[in-house]
């Protein structure tokens, strides 16, 4: 049974359809990435998920439980944690204040200790500048303080909205090879990026959305070699960029 | 000598707080004493102000929600207050009844503008909530018909004094040999009452919903993500914040005995928020210091400029009071430049504002480091 699940899900801003019905599904422990170009709709997919914005249609199932009417801040207590595009760090409050927030939701203050210290484990990093400002961290830095602060909630479901967006090529080596670790424990990751063979490259399934739609899904190797992926995100192909004419979905 | 010092030190922080208990119960003498009893009255108004920043700080400082009408739950106390324990209407209900009512209405006042306002942030909020405490005041001015309600513009007066059982606040009191006239009594209450909201603000803001608060102020949507309901959240700071505008209302019509519109003026809601800038926003000393300042210094400017003219050039060459708001204007100026983050701010902005965070270099410093 999948973790997440989610079928023909519309949300719209005003008139304008951004998500024009959706599906997609998240198995415990997998790693699934959503790609897509600008403006695709991945954001919205994610905020949807995770509450913040309120869908039009569909049906969004997790953990066997209709997600409707669910508030954002019960779907943090139910392991639904978000990773917010552009990091969203509480810049005036110190590394460990962030930490520290991202268990708010929980009220077991020795397991919180110890969750602290793990995360330190897992972001070296962090622990040096635990009492620094995460305003004043690099960009990088900033993204693993909500990485960090996102799995203080202990989540079933890790979204992730565009990690690498903005950082230095090392950096998000770095980022993305931490990701596959919280993997390797066991969390659930829906991975957004731009970055499409860095995404595949980590994910075992995929979906490529485009203008609202899903047009095309399945295992990364695939995908990764799949010529519509290779010419449209992977800058494979002999046209030059910006002629494209994308004809994947029918 | 490692082991002596933690209770030295401890044994100092006593002597610390005992030497400015000291001062603040004996402040209404010393001040008498030296500058007569017309400044007891001022230092009984700045002890108003101070509730009212500290409740304001809650708002703005803590949850990071700009409030430029925040005298309506002043004011929304007051006439409460003033309503019910005056010849208005010829209830005279007691003041432990009528206070907590000021307080509670306050409150219920606060959620009102809470919950409308409640997606709004920064300048849009700022200027809806100034709408509502101009809304509030013309509505006080103008409710004395077609049914006389609170008299209009000429106020309410002969308001009850504050009366605990048959002890009234309002005469001269004996006690211990010691003569108390009613403005050192109400020093004593208002004094009782600051200390109260800045024990009450302190245990926010070490609390989990003053984390909640911060959040907010930094990031709704991240704060959300966090787990935390922002609606009831920032209801809940605005809902504390009217509660102790309210209180302070209520002490105000008990003190004055005489209340009207105009005292509570878009220029009062000003000024409180300059109390809580001025200080430094979210921290308590700073809020504190920041309400006797800038209840103090007008004053003192106001009985200071004539004489120090006279001394200087012989003779009146500005009116005081039109003087007293221009080097009150002046000195917020200054104050700005030189603290930004205000006289006494708060760690995490005094962190932010520090010079030498270096943030360029270690971007550069960071990047170098994902090799290793």
């Amino acid at each position: 049974m999948s973790l997440l699940s989610v079928e023909n899900l519309k949300v719209a801003y005003g008139g304008i359809q951004a998500l024009k019905g959706i599906s997609l599904e998240v198995a415990p422990g997998e790693l699934v990435a959503l790609i897509g170009s600008n403006g695709a709709g991945k954001t919205t997919a994610l905020k949807a998920l995770a509450g913040l914005l309120h869908p039009a249609a569909g049906k969004v199932s997790y953990a066997g439980k209709s997600l409707h009417n669910i508030p954002a801040h019960q779907r943090v207590r139910d392991g639904l944690a978000l990773v917010p595009e552009g990091r969203g760090v509480f810049a005036r409050l110190s590394v460990e204040e962030n930490l520290q927030m991202g268990a708010y939701t929980r009220n077991d203050a020795a397991q919180i200790g110890s969750d602290l210290e793990r995360m330190y484990a897992l972001f070296p990093r962090l622990a040096e500048r635990r009492a620094q400002l995460a305003g004043t961290l690099s960009g990088g830095e900033q993204q693993m303080v909500a990485m960090a602060r996102a799995l203080m909630s202990r989540p079933k479901l890790l979204m992730l909205d565009e990690p690498s967006m903005g950082l230095a090529p090392m950096m998000v080596e770095k980022i993305f090879a931490t990701i596959r670790e919280i993997s390797t424990q066991g969390v659930s990751i829906l991975l957004v990026e731009q970055n499409a063979r860095l995404a595949l490259e980590a994910a075992q399934r995929g979906y490529v959305l485009e203008s609202g739609l899903i047009a095309l899904s399945g295992v990364s190797g695939e995908l990764l070699g799949s010529d519509a992926v290779q010419r449209a995100y992977l800058g494979g192909g002999r046209e030059p960029a910006g002629s494209f004419s994308l004809k994947t979905r029918d | 000598m490692r082991i002596g010092r933690p209770v030295e030190n401890k044994r100092k922080a006593w002597l610390a707080f005992a030497a400015l208990a000291v001062m603040l119960l004996v402040l209404p003498f010393a001040t008498e004493a030296l500058l007569g009893r017309g400044w007891v009255r001022i230092v009984d108004f700045a002890l108003l102000y101070i509730m009212l920043a500290l409740g304001l700080n809650i708002v703005v400082g803590y949850a990071g929600l700009l409030d430029l009408g925040y005298i309506a739950f002043f004011a929304v106390g007051a006439y409460c207050y003033a309503l019910l324990g005056s010849p208005q209407f010829g209830l005279h209900l007691p003041f432990w009844i009528v206070l907590p009512l000021g307080a509670l209405l306050a409150c219920v006042f606060g959620v009102l503008l809470g919950a409308p306002t409640l997606r709004l942030r920064g300048d849009y909020l700022a200027i809806v909530t100034l709408g509502f405490g101009e809304i509030i005041r013309i509505f006080l001015n103008n409710l004395n018909a077609p049914v006389n309600i609170t008299n209009g513009p000429q106020g309410i007066s002969m308001i009850d004094p504050i009366r605990i059982g048959g002890f009234s606040l309002n005469s001269t009191h004996e006690l211990l040999g010691i003569t108390f006239p009613p403005v050192h009594l109400y020093y004593y209450l208002f004094l009782g009452v600051t200390l109260l909201v800045i024990f009450v603000s302190l245990r926010l803001e070490d609390s989990r919903i003053g984390r909640a608060w911060m959040a907010i102020r930094e990031d709704e949507v991240a704060a959300s993500a966090m787990g935390i309901n922002t609606r009831n959240i920032k209801l809940l700071a605005f809902a504390m914040g009217a509660t102790f505008g309210g209180a302070a209302g209520g002490l105000f019509a008990g003190f004055q005995g005489f209340i009207s519109p105009e005292s509570f003026g878009l220029t009062e809601s000003v000024m409180v928020v300059c109390m809580v800038v001025l200080g430094g926003m979210g921290n308590i000393g700073g809020v504190v210091l920041g309400g006797a300042l800038l209840v103090l210094l007008p004053e003192a400017l106001r009985h200071g400029a004539g004489p120090v003219q006279q001394v200087l050039f012989g003779k009146m060459l500005v009116d005081p009071e039109s003087l007293r708001m221009l080097m009150f204007g002046l000195a917020l100026v200054l104050v700005m430049l030189w603290r930004p983050a205000g006289l006494w701010p708060s760690t995490q902005r005094r962190r932010e504002l520090t010079p030498g965070a270096g943030v360029a270099h270690q971007e550069q410093e960071s990047v170098y480091d994902a090799s290793k």
